[in-house]
């Protein structure tokens, strides 16, 4: 009692606020801040200057025509590539040398070549082989560009997906096969119903940064004249010489970018829900 | 179909051998270049990214989400067809001289950008798995807070970040085929030539898909024995 109002009349005004002294670090970080919004207001300027409502009905119907080809390229591609990948990642870790041999070749092959020297290789490959093509039935495909990019595409993620997959894999725990062995489970149960799951878990990060990585990847496609987004963004400016739809194409990017990676950090948050301490 | 088309590969006049070794030096030359200036600005950023600045750290993360979320080849064009408007105007100010933007320096620059933005990352994450006490030490020992970087931080900073660097690396040799569209000679592009002139398109993007293997596969066995040579320390322990 006798401390507690000795130590309120005693307390004096607190001290004045020292100035906030500015570091070094402090000044760059405010100067960098302020070298972006400059940035920024010059590139949104010079969108608001240069907008032209004719151009912009023009062509802003062609770029979402252009981002849903995107979508489509994606989407299917990521997932016709998770169903190959899965095959190409458990041959790769069987115990046949043979085997895990070709599915190692086939992963270093897609992984270690530039994603656009594939297209040109499928593209213009397809077209030199056409009369054999259509004898086996297959021209049809290979005809069209945009199905050729799919294949691409797909095969190339499947290869980087297949990667993903073994090394999810082979981090499960020992410890979890043993445990499994011991409740008496055959193996390919145990693989399915213990491991798997909690390899699943542990892809979930590098499988949302592939999407982001074909996201971006898939911009190639325009070179073999895929009206995707860049492509449409491409046949833009070369009618028009107007600069402007490549920050358009670019904010349209970004945008679909980081809301998958917001999405997915929610999806992972959620899966593995069950795996947080305090709750 | 093949085994007749190697004499196109023949060095000289009749065959595209020189063409395509003349298209990987600037494949190469293009890479090495750009690598110094991407990783010296990325260790920056991150420098930014693990300052206790807020500011600072929110400037370096615009940056990245910038530079890591739009496409390469986006990222390419804008530089190439921006740079050369935003220089042509500012030339235009003083003279009326036409300017043209050399594909060379704008690859670099762009695949420069892109290369800091996703190195930045990987030496943040080396920057964090280094002990606060080592620095700590460090001042104790009486050293500047630049020795400290110099030679606490930054020797340590290379072991943990090298298979990081060595993965961007190969990822930058495989991004340089993208300048091949914006007519910087490149193998791609000479290998594009080539398919041109001859009609031969599977061959010779074959031959071009495993020159970039071979070159990956060299990078890869001379990476090794850099992260040999920075983990020597480590391996009697």
């Amino acid at each position: 009692m006798t401390i507690e109002t000795a130590t309120t009349s005693d307390t004096a005004a607190p001290p004045p606020e020292t100035a906030r002294k500015a570091s070094p670090a402090h000044i760059a970080g405010l100067a960098l801040l302020g070298l972006w919004a400059v940035i920024g207001v010059a590139l949104l300027g010079y969108l608001v200057r240069g907008f032209d409502p004719g151009f912009f009905a023009h062509y802003a119907p062609k770029l979402l025509d252009g981002l849903l080809v995107t979508l489509e390229l994606v989407v299917v591609s990521i997932l016709l590539g998770a169903a190959l990948a899965f095959p190409v990642a458990l041959l790769r870790i069987s115990q046949n040398r043979l085997l895990a041999m070709l599915s190692f070749s086939y992963i270093y092959l897609f992984r270690g070549t530039p994603l656009l020297a594939q297209v040109f290789l499928v593209y213009y490959g397809a077209g030199q082989f056409r009369p054999l093509l259509e004898d086996y039935g297959l021209w049809w495909f290979f005809r069209d560009a945009f199905n050729c990019a799919l294949f691409t595409f797909t095969v190339n993620t499947s290869a980087y997906q297949a990667e993903i997959l073994r090394g999810a894999i082979q981090s499960v725990e020992r410890g979890q096969w043993e445990g499994a062995r011991a409740l008496g489970l055959h193996d390919w149960v145990i693989f399915i119903k213990v491991i798997l799951p909690q390899a699943f878990i542990i892809a979930l990060r590098p499988l949302g940064n592939e999407i982001i990585l074909m996201i971006k990847a898939s911009a190639v496609a325009s070179v073999i004249t895929v009206f995707d987004l860049m492509g449409q963004t491409r046949l833009a400016f070369s009618r028009s010489f107007e600069f402007q739809v490549y920050l358009w194409a670019a904010i349209i990017y970004l945008f679909l970018v980081e809301t998958l990676r917001r999405v997915w950090d929610r999806l992972e948050a959620w899966l593995t829900r069950h795996l947080k301490l305090n709750n | 179909m093949v085994d007749g088309n190697l004499g196109l590969l023949a060095w000289g006049a009749d065959g595209w051998g020189d063409e395509l070794a003349a298209g990987l030096r600037i494949t190469v030359l293009l890479a090495l270049a750009t690598l110094p200036f991407g990783l010296a600005l990325g260790f920056l950023v991150a420098l930014a990214k693990n300052s206790s600045e807020k500011s600072l750290t929110a400037a370096a993360h615009i940056y990245t989400t910038i530079f890591r979320g739009l496409p390469e080849l986006l990222t390419l064009f804008i530089v190439y067809y921006g740079g050369q408007i935003l220089i042509q105007e500012i030339v235009n100010l003083f003279t009326e001289t036409y300017v043209e933007v050399n594909s060379f320096v704008a690859g670099m620059v762009a695949l420069g950008l892109v290369l800091s933005a996703f190195s930045s990352e990987v030496f943040l994450g080396a920057l964090r798995a280094i002990d606060r006490g080592q620095v700590e030490a460090g001042k104790a020992l009486g050293l500047s807070r630049w020795q400290c970087l110099r030679l606490v931080t930054f020797p340590q900073l290379i072991r943990l970040a090298l298979p990081g660097l060595s993965n961007l690396w190969l990822v930058l040799l495989k991004d340089t085929s993208l300048v091949s569209l914006i007519a910087l000679n490149d193998l791609l592009r000479k290998t594009n030539i080539a398919v041109g002139a001859t009609k031969e398109p599977f061959f010779f993007y074959a031959v071009a898909c495993l020159i970039y293997l071979f070159v990956s596969l060299v990078s890869s066995i001379g990476l090794t024995g850099i992260e040999r040579h920075v983990n020597r320390g480590r391996q009697r322990a």
